[in-house]
């Protein structure tokens, strides 16, 4: 449990760290609130020579508006999320989710960033990603792009991001009336990750679903979307039948991996369990808004 | 004559027993100000890491240190070959057996001890570790003991090919340790074949890990020029370690010193000595200079001692009233790769025989096989008594599946069949004497407190919904404080234990006892024994423990023997001192010893108001005015050997919630009803309870070392070995009776292992019966969502029609 040496580096500003990273390559980490990174280093499985503590970059911390959209900066803690009255109004699925999250210590210090960066499908953010639609901004030595949730996560630990990048922002579309959500999280126990979870944000219109995201954790080598699924849902008046049958188009899309947590099939059971549960949520907090 | 009040007033103000007084020991525990072994810091100290086997079975090809030793600042990689010249390669198990320190030309489990670094700090020990080159050539591993005796099984233990014994008996086959039988066979046999009703069934006690806060670790320190060894170390037996430690390395036992400082819990895993241990001490010794080693999480979880991984089949036979006639047991107990079962020496099974519980069984027999696998060594009581956790598992879940099988109540099972309180001393089937119990009383007050009856409608109602719901019964009796020297020993040293006090001039006092307290208060309990036994305020009484130099010889903390045996011990030295200060007291007051009344705190002339003398007052004149004769001082030292074990009981009644959709269980209620006979701190006990009733939860619904087919391990980070957090923890309801043990000079029993050992069985009772009505007769723990999802899904109980 002690990790090899390592330098440690702590710049000030985003170019700052682009070009640390861009000078020490392969051999450099990012270092955001270290939960994953950290234990990954003490038990050896990795051991970069150098760590890029991103703590000091201001510029990468903080929640806004910005005409329709929220800003997070990538920096921002679990318990900050939490803490918003900004997201709870606007993008209320990002803060339930969070208090998911492990316990009070990992979230005082675990960021919404490096949730995402490390490509763990046992992280609770890449589905709520998904869900919200979020779009990632990546910055690097060539510049800025914006990549959708969708599209940013390819396999186990492994994303769309260049190893000479950084995701400095995360940005979210304002939720609009009628709009309910839920995250449903089946874990063994307060800090450990999901055995399977479901996050579901839709919006009805004259009590037809106008639209819903519905998208799984930890149950593939990496978050999933359940799109027929939610075609199967789009465009009706959601009832309990519908619910049993989007519940099964998602368990199909499960490709779990058996650990102690439970095997495929309990896991894959679960995934439809949470669905169930979440669509039934989301759908009562859409009809009270 | 004192009035009432003033009476009071006094026996307030000793806070002695029966007074739920704080425990003297947080003041410093919650300012972080507590002292544990890794907090040790010795001028010139070095570290020790240990290079572990990433194979469950393999034969070593090549240990090449070169690496690791060109690493500025490894001073030294041990390995089994620089042992030998010492004869410390192996060294003998609390069992019979011996265990390598260093693997001796192979492995036998996963993460066993291969080499270890010394370095000048842990950073460049850990470094070091990762530099050794060793060369494996897997064999096939042994993971299931069922197959442990298979004809075409690996045979693990290659340095006991043609021994017929390993220290416990007879064995049969290269990978049997022992076999033990208790009971009498034919009569057991004959009453099966004739029952009205017999019902059997496979228990398991799976694989656990006590799994303390504090994992084990030590300091060792070897001074060249005095020839003396000091060892801080985090121990539950210091006293039984010096024995060891001299035995191993020839030192005069006068010259080694142990100290078990602050100790992060214990549970039953700090019993034995680990290959760590002895590599800080040889590398203390070499170099001359300190050593320290301390586990991480992962070594504790993977290597030091394990509990429980009893295979077990029950039989009863019973009349149609559900009487029971006879107990028939068999067992297939797994110690892994070395038997390194913490146990009193004659003792394979523990006390598993006491698995008749409270019920009076005509005639039982009970047969025990160990074996070895390729698994890490252990088998300790975690947190209970020798064993005793199997066995009231096995009873308490055989009754319930004859309740089952007859149609008869759980509850209403039980009072036909307990041992009657006017049935006390009770001498049971397999050989124990119980010393006192009312088991009736105790499982009624249970059954009231939580209207039974009413649960049990409500049981039935849901069921007519599909929803699943158990009631949980367990009414246990322990067998603790071990023990009578006549039947147990430890490395041939019996299991008394002792107590030193002395009483300073002006009336304040420090007792030194033999036993070590873990988390379980004895600076406390023990003070308040010594207040009401010596008048004196147990707040002016120091209680020290677990230093070598200066304790008297005791056998330690486990088997919740420290108030039946180390408590009995301070009742005893302090009685000894309040019979010297009687006849001090008769010599200051002139009158003859038998004319003084003892009242509280003083000595009192008898019928002559105002002539008396305190305790405070007499401590002084033991220092400068005693009777002729007399030697000055007040002192006394009690090595106490018990006359028995003493054998506390309880009922206790869980009820839950089982989400059929999910699998998870939510328990609504659980209350508990111990019965310690005399309660000398009733606050302790209920955390003890508290505790106890925690871990309990954790091995029934969620603990286990689980392993792969190859024998990898598979759950030794607390990512996936369940340690309940406060968010998981049940609500605990706690209840008492007194039934006080004759034959302790207190009245009092054990306490702090009671709740595990009744609340294991309790909740997979629980479980259990939520299924009960479907036909199941036995879910084995843990009981996880994703294991009982499994029992729902095979009855097709989540369907959504
Ligand atoms: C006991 C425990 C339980 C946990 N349970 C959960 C859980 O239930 N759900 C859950 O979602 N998470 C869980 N986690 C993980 C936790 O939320 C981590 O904090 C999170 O996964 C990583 O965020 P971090 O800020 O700590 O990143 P770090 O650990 O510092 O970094 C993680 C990885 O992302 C990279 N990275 C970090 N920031 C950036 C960035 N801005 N740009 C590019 N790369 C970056 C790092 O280089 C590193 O490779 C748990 C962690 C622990 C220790």
């Amino acid at each position: 449990m002690i990790p090899g040496t390592f330098d440690y580096h702590a710049p000030a500003t985003v170019d700052e760290a682009i070009r640390l990273l861009g000078e020490l390559g392969d051999e450099a980490k990012l270092l955001a609130g270290g939960h994953s990174l950290l234990p990954m280093m003490k038990l050896r499985f990795a051991s970069p020579k150098h760590l890029i503590d991103l703590n000091r970059i201001g510029a990468l911390k903080g929640i806004r508006e910005q005409s329709g959209m929220i800003h997070i900066g990538a920096m921002t803690t679990e318990n900050e999320l939490i803490a918003s009255a900004l997201l709870r109004e606007k993008c209320p699925l990002l803060p339930e989710a969070a208090k998911w999250i492990s316990d009070p210590q990992v979230r005082n210090c675990g960021t919404l960033g490096g949730d995402i960066a490390h490509g763990d499908p046992g992280n609770d953010h890449p589905a709520v990603m998904m869900a919200v639609d979020a779009v990632f901004v990546l910055q690097g030595p060539r510049g800025e792009r914006l990549i959708v949730a969708d599209r940013f996560f390819h396999g186990l630990y492994y994303t769309e991001l260049a190893p000479d990048e950084i995701l400095t922002e995360i940005r979210i579309p304002a939720v609009s009336k009628g709009t309910g959500y839920a995250y449903c999280k089946l874990k063994r126990k307060t800090g450990d990750f999901a055995t399977a979870a479901a996050a579901v944000q839709l919006r009805l219109d004259g009590g037809v679903c106008k639209k819903i995201n519905i998208a799984l954790t930890n149950v593939a080598p990496t978050a999933l979307k359940a799109g027929d699924a939610e075609m199967s849902l789009t465009g009706k008046v959601i009832d309990e039948a519908l619910i049993e049958q989007a519940a099964r188009k998602a368990m199909a899309v499960c490709d779990p991996a058996e650990d102690q947590r439970g095997n495929r099939d309990y896991k894959t059971h679960m995934a439809g369990e949470m669905t169930r549960r979440a669509i039934r949520q989301a759908l009562a907090r859409a009809k009270g808004n | 004559m004192a009035t009432t009040a003033e009476y009071l007033e006094r026996e307030q103000k000793l806070e002695g027993i029966g007074c739920a007084r704080k425990r003297k020991e947080d003041p410093r525990f919650i300012q972080g100000k507590g002292h544990y072994v890794d907090d040790v810091h010795l001028p010139g100290m070095l570290f020790g890491a240990v290079v572990r086997s990433p194979h469950a079975h393999a034969r070593i090809k090549s240990i090449n240190k070169e690496k690791a030793l060109a690493l500025p600042g490894v001073r030294a990689v041990l390995t089994a070959e620089d042992l030998k010249p010492l004869k410390l390669h192996w060294m003998p198990t609390l069992a019979g057996d011996v265990q390598a320190v260093l693997a001796d030309e192979k492995v036998c489990f996963q993460y066993q001890e291969v080499a270890m670094v010394i370095a000048d700090d842990r950073y460049l020990a850990a470094d070091g570790v990762d530099l050794v080159e060793v060369e494996y050539e897997p064999l096939p591993a042994l993971v299931d003991p069922h197959h442990a005796m298979d004809a075409d099984a690996p045979v693990i233990r290659e340095d006991l090919v043609g021994k017929d014994e390993a220290g416990q008996g007879k064995r049969v086959h290269d990978n049997h340790i022992f076999r033990w039988e208790v009971g009498d066979k034919a009569a057991t046999d004959r009453i099966f074949a004739t029952a009205d009703v017999t019902v059997k069934q496979a228990v398991l006690n799976p694989r656990v890990h006590p799994c303390p806060l504090e994992t084990c670790g030590c300091v060792a320190s070897f001074d060249k020029v005095r020839g003396e060894l000091t060892v801080y170390i985090t121990s539950q037996a210091p006293h039984v370690v010096r024995t060891v430690v001299s035995l191993l390395s020839g030192l005069p036992e006068s010259k080694i010193r142990i100290i078990s400082p602050d100790i992060g819990g214990g549970f039953g895993n700090k019993v034995g000595i680990y290959p760590g241990y002895v590599g800080a001490i040889v590398a203390s010794i070499v170099f001359g200079r300190p050593v320290k080693w301390i586990e991480s999480r992962i070594e504790n979880l993977s290597t030091t001692a394990f509990a429980r991984d009893y295979h077990m089949v029950g039989e009863l036979a019973a009349d149609k009233n559900g009487r029971i006639k006879a107990l028939r047991v068999n067992v297939l107990a797994d110690h892994g790769a070395f038997n390194a079962h913490a146990q009193p020496t004659k003792w394979p099974a523990g006390f598993f025989s006491i698995c008749t519980g409270s019920y009076d069984i005509p005639v039982a027999y009970a047969r025990v096989d160990g074996v070895y696998t390729n698994k890490a060594p252990g088998g300790v009581a975690y947190r209970c008594s020798f064993r005793v956790t199997e066995a009231v598992h096995l009873i308490e879940r055989m009754i319930d599946i004859l309740a089952q099988k007859l149609g008869i109540d759980k509850a209403e099972i039980r009072f036909r069949n307990f041992i009657k309180p006017e049935q006390f001393p009770y001498h049971s089937a397999l050989g124990w004497d119980y010393d006192s119990g009312d088991y009736p009383t105790a499982l009624k007050k249970v059954l009231e407190a939580v209207n039974y009856p009413a649960l049990r409608e409500e049981q039935a109602e849901k069921r007519t919904r599909g929803e699943l719901m158990g009631i949980g019964i367990c009414t246990f009796t322990e067998i603790v404080g071990a023990g009578p020297s006549k039947n147990c020993d430890i490395l041939g040293v019996g299991m008394f234990d002792s107590c030193e006090i002395r009483v300073h001039p002006t009336g304040s006092a420090i007792a030194r006892i033999g036993t070590i307290t873990q988390g379980q208060g004895h600076q406390t309990t023990y003070a308040q024994i010594i207040a009401t036994e010596l008048g004196l305020p147990s707040e002016v009484i120091q209680v020290e423990e677990g230093d070598t130099n200066t304790a008297p010889y005791g056998l330690g903390t486990y088997g919740s023997r420290s108030t039946p045996v180390g408590g009995a011990a301070t009742a005893n030295a302090a009685r000894k001192l309040r019979d010297k200060a009687r006849k001090i007291a008769a010599h200051l007051l002139e009158v003859s010893a038998d004319d003084l009344d003892w009242e509280i705190d003083r000595f009192k002339v008898k019928g002559v108001p105002g002539q008396e003398k305190t305790m405070k007052e007499i401590a002084w004149a033991a220092y400068n005015n005693v009777p002729p004769g007399m030697e000055m001082g007040l002192e006394a030292v009690e090595y106490y050997d018990p006359p028995n074990f003493t054998y506390p009981f309880g009922a206790y009644l869980c009820v839950l919630d089982i989400d059929r959709y999910t699998g998870e269980t939510k328990v609504r209620r659980f209350y508990a009803l111990d019965d310690c006979g005399t309660r000398i701190n009733p606050m302790i006990i209920e955390g003890q309870i508290h505790g106890g009733l925690t871990e309990a939860y954790a091995v029934a619904m969620g603990q286990l070392i689980a392993f792969d087919a190859g024998g990898n391990l598979l759950s030794n980070s607390l990512m996936d070995y369940f340690l309940p957090t406060a968010v998981e923890t049940p609500k605990w309801e706690t209840d008492f009776t007194v039934t006080p043990s004759p034959h302790h000079p207190l009245g009092a029993k054990g306490v702090a292992e009671s709740p595990h050992v009744g609340g294991i069985p309790c909740f997979t009772n629980a479980v259990n019966d939520a299924f009960a009505h479907l036909g199941v007769t036995q879910i084995d723990m843990p009981h996880t969502a994703f294991n009982v999802w499994k029992t729902i899904h095979e009855l097709g109980l989540d369907n959504r029609a």
